[in-house]
């Protein structure tokens, strides 16, 4: 099972084994990481999952849908590493993963 | 309230309401008992993908549930399940549940959700006539959703729009009826009924508006038509039930707290006992955006009356009180709703509907209060901020696509 590690905005980090098929806030929110609301569920509605993708991932984290890109447009402190936990689906390829959440969701 | 690790809280209900208090409660340092009574046999499931991809097949049960099975027993949550609780002696604080078990409480949460409005015709009790409310309607129903079968879906709300487009795509032939005379009626404006009912009908769904439901013919047993009251037949093979909801209110009722539509609670979710909190579906509450009361029947407000009542629970401050919102997938459309429309006198629209991508933004007295955004998520989220903020906003900007939400939002909020 593909390993990811969540970093909170104190740098505190805390790794989780993911399931294949699931998405990256899934794996959070199962595991009770701290700092990823997910309100909606993974529906790609409310923008609480917000998360700051490691560089050695980005290439292998899925390019963003459009929906995604402008609900990010509207999140705080986004940067050109932000994504939407949602809308990364785990996989083998993303054993490893480091992501880093914001300050706050909302 | 004082509360130790001796405490005990007892939450009645096991839905999303309940799901996040006691996840809040155990976030904001609890260490007392804490009990999930839900009447449900699952484990706390979100209700959403009910009506979406886990009807379509796309979505394995386990990832419905909030939280694995082992994470109450590794955070000290007590789930019962499969039952129901009949009584509240408050006078004693106690619960009095089935099979004769009683709970004693500190706190009690009720977290009673809602059922589905019983459907007032003959036949409603045939084999094959479904409510989409719970995990088991949809294990009932998802076997028969077959290409080919006939399905007949009463009420166009958006649980029954979005079993259509469901239905639609995996090969059913669809007819919605409709009481109302356009699909929608009682949650949104008539641009966003015609545009929905446009949609549907390009998918190959029947609709059918002022349809009043006589009754519902069977054989054996078995539902097999519709029957209007105008004397016209709709056969059908499944019939599924969506006339809205009833808030769970008895039990608060019979215990003599204060109902106003729903459970009646300040802004802290506390009820008429301070002993009693209620989230959710069954509560009423201050709108504060709005100046007024109501009932709110979303995700939103499950989530945010879960962390009201945990943070009044352990005398925390109050978290901020979002603006209300919700959301519907239908075919490949995403509909984002923030705020509520009621009492609105003026509407934009933006965007081409015929695009696919438009936005309906509801004013009043020049102030947003409410928007529906179709694939659209900057109008959703700019007016969410917007409708918080209480901003005047022109509605000649609203209108105008070269302006970007970004700086509307911008504008309103230095004008």
């Amino acid at each position: 099972m593909p390993k990811i590690t969540y970093v909170d905005h104190a740098g505190n980090e805390r790794t989780v084994e993911a399931k294949n098929g699931e998405s990256v806030m899934e794996a959070a929110v199962k595991n009770s990481i701290p700092g990823i609301d997910a309100d909606c569920g993974g529906a790609c509605a409310c923008a609480t999952c917000h998360v700051y993708v490691d560089a050695a991932f980005m290439d292998k984290v899925g390019e963003q849908q459009e929906m995604e890109k402008s609900m990010l447009d509207f999140a705080e402190n986004v940067q050109s590493n932000s994504r939407l936990s949602c809308q990364i689906t785990v996989s083998d390829a993303l054993d490893g993963l480091r992501v880093t959440t914001p300050e706050s969701q909302h | 309230m004082e509360l130790s690790d001796a405490s005990q809280i007892v939450l009645i209900g096991g839905g999303q309401a309940a799901a996040q208090a006691v996840q809040s409660l155990r976030q904001g340092g609890y260490a007392g008992k804490l009990v999930i009574v839900g009447d449900e046999p699952a484990l706390p499931y979100q209700r959403p993908p009910l009506s979406k991809a886990y009807m379509k097949g796309e979505f394995a049960e386990e990832r419905l549930y909030f939280k694995p099975a082992p994470w109450y027993q590794d955070n000290n949550v007590e789930l019962i399940l499969s039952t129901r609780a009949l009584k509240i002696d408050r006078a004693a604080q106690v619960v009095e549940l089935e099979h004769g078990a009683t709970l004693n409480y500190d706190a009690l949460i009720l977290c009673t959700g809602s059922r589905p409005r019983p459907l007032p015709a003959k036949g409603a009790d045939l084999a094959g006539v479904h409510d989409l409310r719970t995990l088991a309607d949809v294990d009932r129903i998802q076997p028969q959703f077959v290409s080919g079968r006939r399905l007949v879906i009463v009420g166009a709300g958006y649980i029954g729009l979005e079993a259509a487009a469901v239905a639609r795509t995996m090969g059913l032939e669809v007819t919605v009826l409709e009481m109302a005379d356009r699909v929608l009626a009682r949650v949104t404006s008539p641009v966003m009924s015609e545009f929905y009912e446009k949609e549907h009908r390009a998918h190959g769904v029947t609709i059918l508006t002022g349809a009043r439901l006589d009754h519902l013919d069977g054989q054996d047993g078995h539902v097999s038509a519709a029957v209007l009251a105008d004397g016209t037949s709709i056969p059908a093979d499944i019939v599924l039930v969506g006339i809205g909801i009833l808030p769970n209110i008895e039990l608060a009722k019979d215990a003599g707290l204060t109902i106003d539509n729903g459970i009646a609670t300040d802004r802290d979710t506390r009820t008429s006992d301070p002993h009693i909190f209620a989230a959710g579906d069954c509560a009423s509450r201050p709108l504060v955006h709005y100046g007024r009361v109501g009932r709110l029947e979303s995700v939103h407000n499950a989530i945010e009356q879960g962390k009201l009542a945990a943070a009044a629970i352990l005398g925390a401050a109050r978290p901020a009180e979002d603006c209300p919102w919700f959301w519907s997938d239908q075919y490949d459309l995403k509909l984002q709703i923030a705020g509520l429309n009621q009492g609105y006198d003026e509407l934009v629209v933006r965007g081409n509907p015929d695009e696919r991508k438009f936005a309906v933004f509801y004013l009043r007295n020049g102030t947003l209060i409410a928007v529906d955004a179709v694939n659209s998520p900057p109008e959703f989220l700019a007016s969410k901020k917007l409708i918080m903020t209480g901003a005047k906003v022109a509605s000649s900007m609203l209108k105008d696509t070269s302006v970007a939400m970004k700086d509307i939002a911008a504008a309103a909020a230095t004008a």
